[in-house]
């Protein structure tokens, strides 16, 4: 697969009071490419994400997007670069129904401003028209059609997941951020979400994820980033992650094998 | 030397003020810690103060007296406001709380018509009219007595807060509600309990500056919004923070309303609480960052 | 579908507006209702910024004064145009609300009431203190009527006309704003802030463009005010008020735009049905806004729904 780089963090780094909570981490995501962070807890995993899209600043290295440094530029303007996200601790807009909620991932590609909604000018109708037709579209494609009525707040914790996806993909990434997008769902959703993951890069959207259900990580993942206590511990493809003595050591453990 | 006098004079009275604006931010601060509710009925309890005290001294009590059974009513009535109008409505978001603790000052000061009318009572001082000469500038007994006794109450709460079981308690239940309940903690009797500490400290402050202002149902709703500046200033996380503020804000407002013009003197408050919300939100003193609600 | 049933509702809204208008005899009722209109106005853009952006501002009586003056200074004294005397108070108040939003938009919750707090104050000294424009305690008087391509709003009935002409208007607006882009922007920073930024949301700017709406909404109404009585004091446009203008938006339900017109016409009745109880009347008021918010705290319609659902269920639990 002839690839160029997509992401680049090079030697990144952040501390909080005393801790380094993250060490000269670097690493790349290629373009079309699904990488997955993997690591026990405690090991930066969601503070590199946030570092990624803004929500932190490093206090060193370099983050680069498709050649350009974006380390320390406000999260809205990543986002609008082409990299969105979903949250570990889901974060939805609770008071909104499912497909407002997709409809605001479409705010970054949309352009009607105060003036052109408060007189509901005809463009701006079109617009909204389209915003909620694209909406449907990707609750289409995660699988949440269904619900598209429903409050938020009142869907299943899968279903919630789910519905991160859709709203990230809604602002048409080019890298999507997964932070533990199985965690809390049964078998049959995760062999979902896996079927989900390859769908969303036959879009030609990378991804990076941080998943701790191993069987998924392994089938879905191109290569593999291990971190511990902050600092990357072993890069490579699942096979080699799951000889490498020192991962096995520091997080697989024996258990591993069983699963 | 004519202008250092002048400027002196000046302080004594900023002090004399700020002084108040302490005790009263105080009591903002002690709810607030306890509770994270702003008591927007603050002032009425300063209010009530002052007319207690000259009402009861006008039924012939000795002033010691007076001053000690004014400020005891006042407590009860501060309990019973949070009794009345803060427990019903545990789970209010802040801005009805706000609503509901302005709407407990309107009705207090509502209330406070009726009895007293629209009138102003006046106290004798503590003692003397006579104003002391200090390098050049004068000062009220009064002002002495005011000084004296927030220094008194100030150590007092702080002893209180750190040395007696109860204000440990109290302590405890503000900085963690869940953990000072498995202690066996009785967190709702330390949030009334708050109240009615603040509403002393509120009552202090009316019965001390009585004698200087004159008392009147209409007078609580500035000097609490002061307090409240005050404690913001310093920071409503820490006492001394808050006396400092008061202090600050009383010499600040008497030196603008002196060298520059007296009828912005209530701006400067507020002008002061902009600065340092917009530059250091925490409070000059602030040492931990408060909750957001 | 909803859409339509809504603006069948602001017709019907609008025909009882204006039967009462017209039936209700004298003078008193007219002002009364012009008065309601004013409130509603600054309560539509007080609503959008605590309701849907989720911002408090106990201040906004401020930029009421600030219409109202403006308006009132430049056609008393300076003979301007009474239009381009209320775009001068847009103006001046958007510049106002840019200069105080930037830095108190950033503090969050108790911070930004306590910062919105003392700016209102501030504004409200000034305009005692500034009595060579202003007037000083005693107020302003003398302040023209509105005049717009030659009609005069002088009669009470032309006021009513003007007062509710514009009411429709900024209902429209907020009704639009509400429902677009930028309204379910604002409700997605209310409840997720940071999901929202990760969504590409700069909601920085749109809470302060919020801001400056319903900032210009308070100016607008400030401006029709000068030109409905004609005579403005510095009491009016104080903390007082400004608290009471927050009571409309909570009374009449955060992020409901019917609501907000309900609490507004409810709260500027009420002080005038307890004015038969003379001095009990401030004490009747305080005792109404706090047994309201202890037991309504989602507002008057969707308090009393609750409560009404609540029956229901014990009913069909036996």
């Amino acid at each position: 697969m002839t690839s160029s780089t997509l992401l680049a963090l090079e030697a990144v780094g952040i501390s909080f009071g005393g801790l380094q909570a993250v060490k000269k981490v670097s690493f790349q995501v290629q373009e079309g490419q699904i990488k997955a962070l993997i690591g026990p807890n405690g090991a930066g995993k969601t503070t590199l994400f946030n570092l990624i899209t803004g929500m932190l600043r490093p206090d060193h290295g370099e983050i680069r997007f498709q050649e350009q440094a974006i380390q320390g530029l406000p999260p809205f303007r990543i986002a609008d670069r082409g990299i969105s996200r979903t949250f570990q601790i889901v974060q939805l807009f609770g008071h909104m129904t499912v497909v407002e909620n997709v409809m605001v991932g479409r705010h970054l590609r949309t352009r009607a401003g105060l003036l052109a909604a408060a007189l509901r000018l005809p463009w701006s109708r079109r617009e909204e028209a389209a915003i909620r037709s694209q909406s449907l579209a990707w609750l289409d494609f995660v699988g949440l059609q269904d619900r598209a009525d429903d409050y938020a707040a009142n869907l299943p914790l899968g279903h919630q997941r789910l519905l991160e996806i859709a709203r990230a993909l809604a602002t048409e990434p080019k890298l999507l951020l997964l932070d533990e997008p199985a965690a809390g769902l049964d078998m049959t959703e995760t062999e979902r979400l896996k079927e989900l993951i390859f769908a969303i890069r036959a879009r030609g959207i990378s991804v990076l994820l941080v998943e701790h259900d191993m069987s998924l990580t392994m089938e879905v993942a191109d290569e593999i980033v291990v971190l511990d206590h902050g600092e990357l511990l072993a890069e490579g493809p699942p096979r080699d992650i799951q000889r490498h003595p020192a991962v096995i050591a520091a997080y697989l453990g024996r258990d591993w094998e069983k699963e | 030397m004519e202008k250092l006098a002048e400027l002196l004079q000046y302080i004594f009275s900023g002090l004399t003020n700020g002084a108040i604006y302490a005790l009263i931010g105080l009591g903002f601060s002690i709810i607030f810690n306890a509770t994270a509710i702003i008591n927007f009925a603050q002032g009425e309890f300063v209010m009530l103060g002052a007319l207690v005290v000259i009402a009861f001294s006008a039924l012939g009590l000795s002033l010691p007296l007076a001053l000690v059974l004014a400020v005891a009513a006042v407590t009860v009535m501060g309990l019973a406001f949070e009794r009345l109008a803060i427990r019903p409505a545990r789970d209010a978001t802040a801005i009805s709380l706000i609503i509901i603790t302005v709407g407990g000052g309107v009705l207090i000061k509502g209330l406070a018509m009726l009895l007293w009318g629209k009138d102003a009572y006046t106290l004798p001082p503590f003692s003397g009219q006579e104003p002391l000469t200090l390098a050049g500038a004068t000062i009220l007994p009064q002002s002495l007595w005011i000084m004296a006794l927030t220094l008194l109450l100030v150590v007092g709460l702080e002893a209180f807060l750190h040395f007696t079981i109860l204000g440990k308690a109290m302590r405890a239940a503000s900085y963690n509600p869940v953990a000072a309940r498995l202690v066996g903690i009785r967190v709702s009797q330390m949030v009334q309990f708050s109240f009615g500490l603040s509403a002393a400290l509120g009552a202090a402050a009316g019965v001390l500056i009585a004698p200087i202002t004159m008392g009147v149902y209409d007078m609580g709703t500035m000097l609490g919004l002061k307090g409240f500046c005050a404690a913001v200033i310093g920071g409503l996380g820490s006492i001394f923070g808050v006396v400092l503020g008061g202090l600050l804000l009383g010499v600040a407002e008497a030196l603008a309303s002196g060298l520059v013009s007296s009828g912005y003197r209530d701006a400067v408050a507020f002008l002061i609480l902009l600065l340092v919300l917009f530059f250091r939100p925490q409070g000059l003193i602030g040492r931990r960052p408060l909750r957001s609600s | 579908m909803a859409r339509y049933q809504r603006w069948l509702q602001a017709g019907v809204f609008y025909l009882l507006v204006a039967l009462s208008g017209s039936l209700l005899p004298g003078t008193y009722y007219v002002t009364l209702l012009n008065l309601i209109g004013l409130h509603i106005i600054i309560v539509l853009g007080l609503n959008l910024l605590m309701g849907y952006a989720g911002q408090i501002s106990l201040g906004h009586a401020a930029f009421f004064g600030l219409g109202a003056y403006t308006s009132g200074i430049l056609t008393a004294t300076y003979k301007v145009d009474p239009l381009l005397a209320l775009l001068a108070g847009l103006l001046l108040s958007t510049l106002v609300a840019v200069i105080v939003g930037i830095p108190a938009l950033k503090l969050k919750g108790y911070y930004l009431a306590m910062a919105t707090l003392g700016f209102g104050i501030i504004v409200a000294i000034a305009f005692q203190q500034m009595d060579w424009l202003t007037g000083g305690p005693s107020g302003f008087m003398g302040i023209p009527p509105f005049r717009f391509l030659g009609w005069r709003f002088q009669t009470p009935a032309a006021k009513f006309f003007l007062v509710w002409a514009l009411v429709g208007l900024i209902l429209f607006l907020s009704l639009n704003i509400v429902d677009s882009r930028i309204g379910r922007a604002l409700r997605a920073i209310h409840d997720s802030e940071t999901a929202a930024l990760a969504m590409g949301v700069d909601a920085q700017r749109l809470k302060l463009l919020i801001f400056v709406v319903s900032a210009l909404y308070a100016s607008l109404a400030g401006s029709l005010l000068a030109h409905t009585v004609n005579f403005i004091a510095p009491s009016s446009f104080g903390f007082m008020f400004s608290i009471k203008l927050v009571t409309m938006v909570v009374v009449g339900g955060m992020a409901s735009i019917w609501g907000s017109l309900l609490g507004a016409a409810v709260l500027t009745v009420l002080p005038e049905l307890l004015a038969v109880f003379h001095d009990l009347e401030v004490v009747i008021f305080g005792l109404i806004l706090m047994v309201v918010m202890i037991f309504l705290p989602r507002g008057l319609v969707r308090g009393l729904l609750d409560l009404w659902e609540l029956r229901r269920r014990k009913k069909q639990g036996r």
